[in-house]
Order: structure tokens, then sequence, then C-alpha cells
């Protein structure tokens, strides 16, 4: 048993990459090694800028010997099988042994394996673990990139050492050798090293100024800013992203506290920390009050000979410039008003379709006032929403966004602050694009909840009105996230939305936003065309052409703009009222698939989801939910349980004999349109009861105690179901129909179905049908496992 | 006299000229057309395709109309220079050369922080890319380190290795100085600002100001066109040219702020095609000498 230590070293491998590239070479060091047949206990993999790192603990010195037999062809068989078989096993004919199987004469390819070496199968495992090895981008690199077959690494890869116990496991891979000398901190130590073994490698490399562990860096990184911060009287505010991107991008961490001029404090501090963090990987601290305080935290990769002031006045330097820019956009930026500012929005393309930033304020607006007025979200001021709505997107033509994507919404809140604007407005630019993604906080203020929801359900109606789904992993546009934002925001404020209705006002807003553009285009054009006019009076022809070619110019932008206008509009002209509708529940469906997702970190069952959703006409994802919780506290009881197998029982029995239920036998019975009612949700449930009766009175026959009972109970739990449903006191429903499980149990334990009198085979179905009809006024069964 | 890189903008230059002299590179003197980055020069460019060896360095003046700030701000100029080397195909050691090249100029790794931070590099106009790092010194990006992969489309066959320092930025760091105009030029007295700072207050209100729109349209169209008679006539090195004064010309009308942004994807796609075109030419027109040289090489 020995020790296995590989290195492979290269240039600077960017710091994002490493842990990846350390899940990679253990995955490829054990594929070799599980190919080779040999077992791998323990395995530590390292890394640094410069080197990835794998030891292997108490590898055999060989494999062992063994034998592999297969099975050919039976003798006789035609040539061209027996060669084909000869050759998949790497076998001669001459060599092909014959055993009998099952009385058959039958060849076998037998080969012996012999035990290898491990420094002879290391040898081959390294070239393949390097020809393999898959990085997120990767490149070529010198003299033999003259083909583009040369060798693809991170970045040009430089030396390997391979040591099996003491012995250099000798390999080559485009011409680097494998060998036992490594290199130490590039700035700390000249010339090479050599390593003797595993066991001396990390020490060796300390000794040279290289950490090779990547977890003890982080932990200096970690405790040494956290130290220097706590040495200059202030706390260090954590970044985890931030230790191991410090302790990536060195060999030697050596964290260094500077100052900054306090001037800058005036800028708002997430813009201090971003440009830190961001531009320059540094940490930011507190002060004891909790506040942003004036100092940085770098990490050198060197152990200075001044002990770091040089490195620590140029850092300072550095950040001072960034934070002046940072300064200057923010002084810029305040000294337009955000009414101003969100004028501009008129300039940005928010999708070539569905016209500008501008354009989607007006809609979004719209709709948070309608969402507030409407009592959607309760106690929301409609005036507040809308004016916090069309100032939301202002903020995204600043400079300080324009640097800093990641602050719109952010700064406009500062900047509604700044303006003394209402508090609700100022939280609701601020916060109105949360909840972004899983786990993020869910706004519960009326004025965001209704500005961010209207933004949302805009966006998720616009882009499924131009068709622009998102599709299998591809979401450019973030419906998903929009979707899953609109289920948080209700769930979360136990919003009554209905979603339909909504989206229906959604649309509403695009076709007055087409047909806005079509005025617009229409009065450029009638503008245009009267400045030109006046050229006719001109003597001045150079300035009479220069005139008419700006009319020019115009028009066929304001054409531009009325082509647009009709293309929108050809796609919001729906040929029917029930087309809208299809494509509102489009939406629909696609927010309630997302709740599904949401829902699952929660334990709700997706099935039963589709179970209530299946029955239509439901978009109000709190009544829903309500229902899908009723329900599965139900199912998990043993009469909801049994109910659902009954349930199945009928449902297949129906399915089987192709019933159509009661209200295929009225239909039937040529009566004119019994069923139209039927189809007013408030008449449905008095109809269906008074068929059923109908029924019960028609039967021609005396029904046996079991059916009779099951009647009874049916006219008993229907109008109380549908009582408690009306009510949306779900539980109460489900108790209705757990009345039933005993009598359709009893039911099918003593009653036959398929009778030999007709009438009573036809009146049973419809019995069953009732059932069915009763239960999916709660759920459709069909859509539960199990 | 001695040269003195730490206290003169001038003798940085020509210390490195010295050293990358030394390594066997072509010095060579700046292209005689206003570009937007070192990468434009057709020894950059053009050289990086094709399978010869080729070592070069020069220095190259930037023009970047709306980075321009009158003069106002330290760090910003619409104006500023380039210290660029390629080297074909990239030596083994080019990381040990640049750090030496530091060295040369006055930084001291064991004082100074000098780190390899990763930033790889497009050009979707040149059709190129390429891996490789920013360096920092003390923070402070110094040099794009690049290994470039493709050019104008095609596979770099061999790889070469593209340095560009910021010089303006090494000087000021070197010698201490917080604002650009304040760098000392030749070590006797003349700074940055006596040769540059009534420049850039001229210069950034034309780009700005007073350029003349039509007429700036006008020679872009008359640019694209040539380019297109260049190719015509298999001159890519000329079509290349005014591939480059278009690219010029589309930075001012930016800077003039009379490209909208629907107009301005299309734009960049004409000065694209452009590059693109011309380095295609230029690679498919050179191909059989190069193949000639080297029989088993293809584009």
């Amino acid at each position: 048993m020995s020790d296995f230590l590989l290195e492979l070293r290269s240039e600077e491998i960017p710091a994002r990459m490493q842990a990846g590239a350390r899940a990679e070479l253990e995955k490829l060091f054990r594929r070799e090694m599980d190919a080779a047949g040999v077992a791998v206990g323990d395995v530590t993999v390292w890394s640094t800028p410069r080197r990835l790192a794998l030891v292997a603990k108490g590898l055999p010195e060989a494999t062992e010997a063994v034998s592999e037999e297969a099975k050919g062809p039976p003798v006789g068989a035609p040539d061209q099988a027996v060669d084909g078989f000869c050759r998949k096993n790497g076998v001669s004919r001459g060599d092909l042994e014959v055993r009998e199987v099952k009385g058959r004469e039958t060849y076998f390819a037998v080969k012996n394996v012999p035990g290898r070496a491990m420094s002879e199968l290391l040898a081959e495992a390294i070239p393949a673990i390097i020809r393999d090895f898959s990085w997120p981008k990767s490149m070529r690199w010198g003299a033999a990139s003259l083909s583009t077959e040369s060798l693809r690494w991170v970045r040009p890869l430089s030396g390997i050492v391979a040591i099996f116990g003491e012995e250099l496991v000798a390999c080559e891979v485009d011409g680097i050798a494998s060998g036992y000398a490594t290199m130490g901190h590039r700035f700390h130590h000249t010339g090479e090293i050599t390593i003797g073994n595993a066991a001396d490698y990390a020490e060796k490399l300390r000794a040279c100024h290289v950490i090779v562990d990547h977890e003890e860096r982080q932990d200096m990184v970690r405790e040494g800013a956290a130290k220097a911060a706590a040495e200059a009287g202030l706390k260090l505010v954590e970044d985890e992203g931030l230790v191991i991107e410090n302790a990536g991008l060195t060999e030697w961490p050596v964290p260094l506290l500077g100052r900054f001029d306090e001037a800058f404090l005036d800028v708002p501090p997430e813009v201090i920390q971003l440009t830190a963090r961001v531009n320059q990987k540094y940490f930011v601290c507190e002060s004891a009050d909790g506040k942003l305080a004036n100092a940085f935290v770098c990490t050198a990769n060197i152990e200075a000979a001044d002990g770091g002031a040089a490195i620590v006045d140029g850092n300072r330097k550095v950040l001072a410039a960034r934070l002046s820019d940072a300064r200057f956009f923010w002084e810029l930026d305040q000294k337009t008003s955000l009414e101003d500012h969100a004028t501009k929005l008129e300039r940005i393309t928010f999708h070539e379709k569905l016209g500008t930033v501008a354009d989607k304020v007006e809609r979004v607006a719209k709709l948070a006032r309608w969402l507030a007025e409407e009592g959607i979200v309760p106690d929301c001021d409609p005036a507040l929403a809308q004016q916090a709505a069309e100032l939301c997107k202002a903020d995204l033509v600043t400079e300080m966004v324009g640097e800093f994507p990641e602050l719109q919404g952010l700064m406009g809140g500062y900047h509604a602050e700044k303006e003394r604007l209402p508090r609700e407005v100022s939280d609701a630019i601020r916060d109105h694009y949360k909840p972004v993604g899983q786990g993020d906080d869910v706004p519960t203020a009326p004025v965001t909840v209704a500005v961010s929801l209207a933004d949302k359900l805009d966006t998720l109606f616009s882009f499924f009105v131009i068709n622009q789904p998102p599709t299998g992993s591809k979401d450019p546009f973030a419906l998903r996230r929009a979707a899953l934002a609109v289920c948080s925001l209700a769930t979360i404020g136990t919003l009554r939305i209905p979603l339909i209705n909504a989206l229906a006002n959604a649309y509403a807003g695009l076709v007055t936003t087409a047909l806005d553009w079509a005025e617009r285009a229409q009065s450029d054009a009638a503008a245009s065309a009267s400045r030109a006019r006046q050229t006719l009076d001109l003597q001045d022809f150079a300035n009479r052409s220069k005139l008419l070619s700006e009319a020019q110019t115009s028009l066929r932008e304001t054409t531009g703009a009325a082509v647009q206008a009709m293309e929108l509009l050809k796609t919001l002209k729906y040929q029917s009222p029930n087309e809208l509708v299809e494509k509102t529940i489009e939406v629909v469906a696609f927010i309630f698939d997302r709740l599904k997702v949401q829902q699952r970190e929660a334990g709700v069952r997706h099935d039963l989801i589709d179970a209530v959703f299946a029955l239509g006409g439901e978009d109000d994802l709190v009544r829903l939910l309500a229902r899908v919780h009723a329900l599965q506290a139900f199912i998990d009881t043993d009469n909801g349980a049994n109910l659902l197998a009954g349930y199945k029982r009928a449902a297949n029995i129906l399915k089987k004999e192709d019933w159509h239920g009661v209200e295929g036998e009225i239909a039937r019975t040529g009566e004119e349109d019994p069923l139209s009612q039927v189809d007013d949700p408030d008449m449905k449930a008095v109809v269906e009861a008074r068929m059923a009766q109908a029924h019960a009175a028609e039967l021609s026959y005396t029904p046996e105690p079991a059916e009779k009972a099951l009647i009874e109970a049916l006219d008993a739990a229907e109008p109380q179901a549908a009582a408690a449903i009306e009510a949306e006191d779900f539980a109460t429903a489900m108790a209705a129909l757990a009345s039933l499980r005993a009598p359709i149990d009893a039911f099918f334990e003593d009653v036959t179905v398929n009778d030999e009198n007709p009438d009573k085979r036809a009146a049973r179905l419809d019995l069953l049908a009732r059932f069915r009809a009763a239960v999916h006024n709660v759920a459709d069964f069909s859509k539960i496992d199990g | 006299m001695d040269r003195n890189p730490q206290k003169s903008f001038q003798d940085m230059i020509l210390a490195l000229h010295d050293f990358w002299s030394a390594q066997g590179c072509v010095i060579l003197q700046p292209y005689d057309m206003r570009m937007g980055a070192g990468t434009f020069h057709t020894a950059t460019t053009l050289r990086a395709l094709g399978p010869e060896p080729w070592n070069a360095a020069f220095v190259q003046p930037c023009r970047r109309p709306t980075d321009g700030r009158y003069g106002e701000n330290p760090n910003r100029l619409q104006h500023y220079y380039q210290y660029q080397v390629i080297l074909k195909p990239s030596p083994p050691d080019i990381q040990e050369l640049y750090l030496k090249s530091l060295e040369v100029i006055g930084i001291d790794p064991l004082k100074h922080d000098i780190r390899f931070v990763e930033d790889d590099w497009e050009s979707p106009t040149l059709g190129a890319w390429g891996l490789g790092w920013e360096v920092w010194c003390d923070g402070m990006e110094v040099t794009q380190y690049t290994y470039f992969q493709q050019m104008g489309g095609f596979d770099c066959k061999p790889v070469a290795g593209e340095l560009t320092y910021g010089l303006e930025r090494l000087a000021m760091y070197i010698q201490g100085v917080d604002n650009v105009y304040d760098l000392d030029f030749n070590g006797q007295g003349v700074s940055y600002g006596d040769v540059f700072l009534e420049n850039e207050k001229q210069m950034s209100k034309w780009n700005f100001e007073v350029a003349d729109t039509d007429a700036l349209f006008d020679l872009f169209a008359k640019a694209e066109a040539e380019c297109r008679n260049a190719l015509d006539n298999d001159v890519p090195i000329a079509a290349y040219e005014q591939a480059v004064e278009a690219s010029h010309l589309f930075n001012l009308l930016q800077a003039r702020g009379v490209i909208s942004v629907q107009e301005r994807a299309s734009y960049m796609a004409r000065v694209r095609d452009m590059a693109r075109g011309s380095c295609e030419k230029y690679a498919e027109t050179m191909t059989p000498a190069w193949q000639a040289k080297y029989p088993e090489w293809s584009l």
C-alpha cells in the first residue's frame, strides 16, 4: 500500500472555477481507478490559483490478476458471428474454448488479465484525466497550438508532479513530462522544489509560501479579515463569497485593512459595499453602531517587506477613484427628479413588440391602481400605488444603475426618500422587484405589493400574448420567477386575486398601449407634414432641402411606430371572447404550475393541486390552496383513503361501461336542453339535485338496502357539500364527503351493478355517476395519485 | 543619460521598448489611424492570423470619444496610450517575461501585490475572443493579458499572447501621482498636462458638441463603400483600414448622441461585417503563401 500524489500546475486558474475543478479531478481519478478495478479509499483534493492537487491514500502496489470469460455463439454458427465475437473480445479464433451449454457445443473466450503495477496504471490514467478534464472554458496555447488538436486546459498547463510512494509515475502529456519538481510562491520563492512523497507535499509548499489547502486559506482570509477589522475597533461585514474568491486568488493570503476618505460615506452604503466587493473584491466594515465604516479589507498575496503599507496605499487610491466615480453618479443623478428620469424611459426598449419601458410603466400604474381600488390588495391607497408604479422604473436611466444594474429599485428608493415622497412610495420603488426567486423576502406593505404584483402580471401576460413562454431551460424574460413571485405575494399576503379578471385588465392595458402608439404616430406624422409644408415659402434652397429631409426622417420613424402599433393590435385581436379567456387561462395554469413548485417544499402534493385545478373556474390561488389543504388533510385520513378507493372503483366501472352518467341519460330522454341551466354555476348544484331526486323517485323497482342507503347518503351529503364550498368551508365539505364512505363501501359489497335487469343496471350506474359527480364538487379525484 | 522610468513617462516607454526589443520583438511605431484600442493595429489583428511566428511591441494612441471629460477628470481621457506586445506563438515563459517587464519599469513584486484576475476578452466586431486575465497591481488593473483563440472567426493556429499595458495608469502608479495631467512626461519638467491638456479640452468639445454629424454619417457610408470596393479588388488590408475608420466614426456619432438605441445595433453590425469580412478575406488571400511554408497548415 502506498500513497499517490498528483499535482497539475498551470497559470492562474479563475477563482470561480476552482471548486468545480477539484470535484472534476476527483471524479476522473475515481473513474480511472474504477475502470482498472482498483478500490480507492480516502481521496483529498486541493486547489490554489496555480495548481490542482490530489492525494489518494493506501493504493495497492498492483492490481490482482483476473480471469474474464465471455460466452459466444454455438459451434457451427456462421463465420461472421464467430469472427465478430473474437473481435469484440480481442482474442483469436484459435484461443476460443469449447464447452457444453445445455447440450450444445458453445464457444467461450477466456481472457486472463494479469495483475498490473499501480505505477503503470497511474501513468496511463494521468494523461486520460488531463485530456478528459472538463472546464467551463478552455483554451489552447504555445507552439503546439499550430494544430487545433493540441491540448486544451483552462490556462496553459505548465507542470505535472506524479509520485506513487516515493517513485515517480513517469508520463507525458503534450510535451509536459511528469517529475518530482514543482514551484513555490511566484514571488516569495525562486527555483524549483523537489517533492519526495504525498506526505511531505503540503509542508514543503508551506515552507515556500504556498498554502495548498484551499480551506486553510479560506480560514486565513475569514479570520485574518475579522482580526484586521477588530484591531481597528470595527466589525467585518461577513461575506463568504468573498472569502472563497480571495482564497482562490492567493497562495499566501494576507488580509490588510485600509481606510478611505470619510466624505464618501454620503454615498448610500450599498453602493460603497458593491463598489468594494464587485470591482475590488474587498470586504467592508461596520462601526459599533452598525453603520458602514470608512474602512476596507483587501487580501494581498504576499508578505510585503514594508508590512503592506504600499499595498494598502495603492488599494486605497484605487478604491478612492472608484468611490469618487460612484459619488459623481450619485450627485449627478440627484440633480434630476425621479419624475424627469421617468420621462427618459421612452428611450428604453422593453421588448421590440411590447414597446418601451415607459409604455410598460403606464400599464403597471393602471393595474396597480385597479388592484388597490378593487380591494384585491387590502388597505392600499390607489393614488399612492399609481404614483409608486409611475416612478418605480425611473432609476433605470440613472448613471448609478447603468454602472451597477443590481442597484435597480434600491437607488430609486433612495432618490424618492431624498425627494421626501411618501414613505409608502419610496418603499414600493425600492422593493417592487421582490421577491426575486424562492427564499427572497416577500413584501407585505400594501403599496409595494400592488406595484410588485401589477409589474409581474403585466410581464407574464404580455410575453404570453406575444408567444414567448419559457421553453425547457430557457426563460429569457424570467417568467417563471415572475409567476413564483405572484404565488408568494398571494399566499404570504392572503390576497384574493381573481387572476382571470386581473389578466383581462393587463390585456386592456396592452390594447391601450397599441392605440397610444397609433395615435402618436398619426399626430407625429401630421406635425412633420406641417413643418415640411412651411418650407414651400422658403426661398433658401439649402434650408428647404434640410427641412424636407428632416420631414422624411420623421415620417419614416412615425411609419415604424404605426407598423409596430398595427402588429401589436394584430396579436391582440382575438376572434372571440373565448380566445382571450384561453390566453388568460394559459397564464393562470402557468402560475399554478409554479405554485406546485413553491408548495412542494411546504409538503403540499402537486397531484392534489391538479385535482382542484382540474375542476376549472378556479383562479384564486388562496382559495385553491385552502381547498388543497383540506383535501390533503382528508386524503390522509382513513375515510379519505377509502373514499378515494371507492371513487376509483366507481370511475373504473363507469369508464368500462362507457356510461355518461346522469347528464348523459337526461340528454338521451329528448327533453328540450335540460342542461341549459347546468352551465350556470349558481344553478348547477340545484339542477343536479333535482335530477337526482327525479331519478330516485323514478326507480321502477325496490332498491336493495345498501343501494337505498347510498341514495339517502347522497341526498344528505350533496347539499351539505355544496353549501360548505359556497362558504369556502372546505373542511366541512370534506366531512360531508366522508359520510359517503361507509355507504359506498357497503354498496360495492352488497349490490350487483351489472344486474340482468337493464333498469336496475341503468339506475345503479346512474347512482355511481351521481356519486362521482358529488365527489367532483370538491376535487377531481381522478387526478389524485394512489 | 540614464533612463529613469520611475520619474519619466517617456523613459518608462523606452524601458519597455528596450526590454521587449531584447526579447526579439519588432518595435513598431503607432498605426497612423484613429482607433479605439491597440488590438485594432494590423500588427495584432491581421498578424494573429496564420502560422508564421510574429513578435512585436508598439505604443498605440487610443481614441475613446465618449470617455472625454474636457480635461477635468484626473483619470479619464478621450486620447491615451496603450503599450501592446504580441507574441506568436505564445512562449512558455510569457508570464515570467511580463513580470520582468514590470520590474524593469520599477514595480517590485515583493512590495506590490501583483495578481492575475480572470478576465476573458471578446470582440464581436473582430470576430475574436481569447482567455486571460486583467493584471492587478495593488488592486489596480494595469494590464490586459489575453491568449487569442479566434480572430476574424478563424481559430488562431498557433495562439498568440497579447499584453496591453495601460501606460498612463502605470505611470501614475509608479510616479505616485493622483492626476494624469501631473505626470512627468520627460523627467525634465514637461508634464503630461503640458502636452495634452489643451488637446483634451478641444477634442472633448469637438467630440461631444461640434463634429458635423451629417458629415460623419456621410463618411461612415463612404468608408463602408470603400471597404466593399477594396474587398472586391482583393486588397483586404485596405478594406480593413476602412473598417477601422468606420468603427471610429461610429464612436464619434455615439459621442454626439445621434445614434438611437435601435440604430446602434445595426451600425455595430455594419462595422462588424466590414471588420470580419476584411479579416476573412485577408486570411483567405494569405493562405496559399502560408501553406507554401507550412504544408500541414490549413485555415
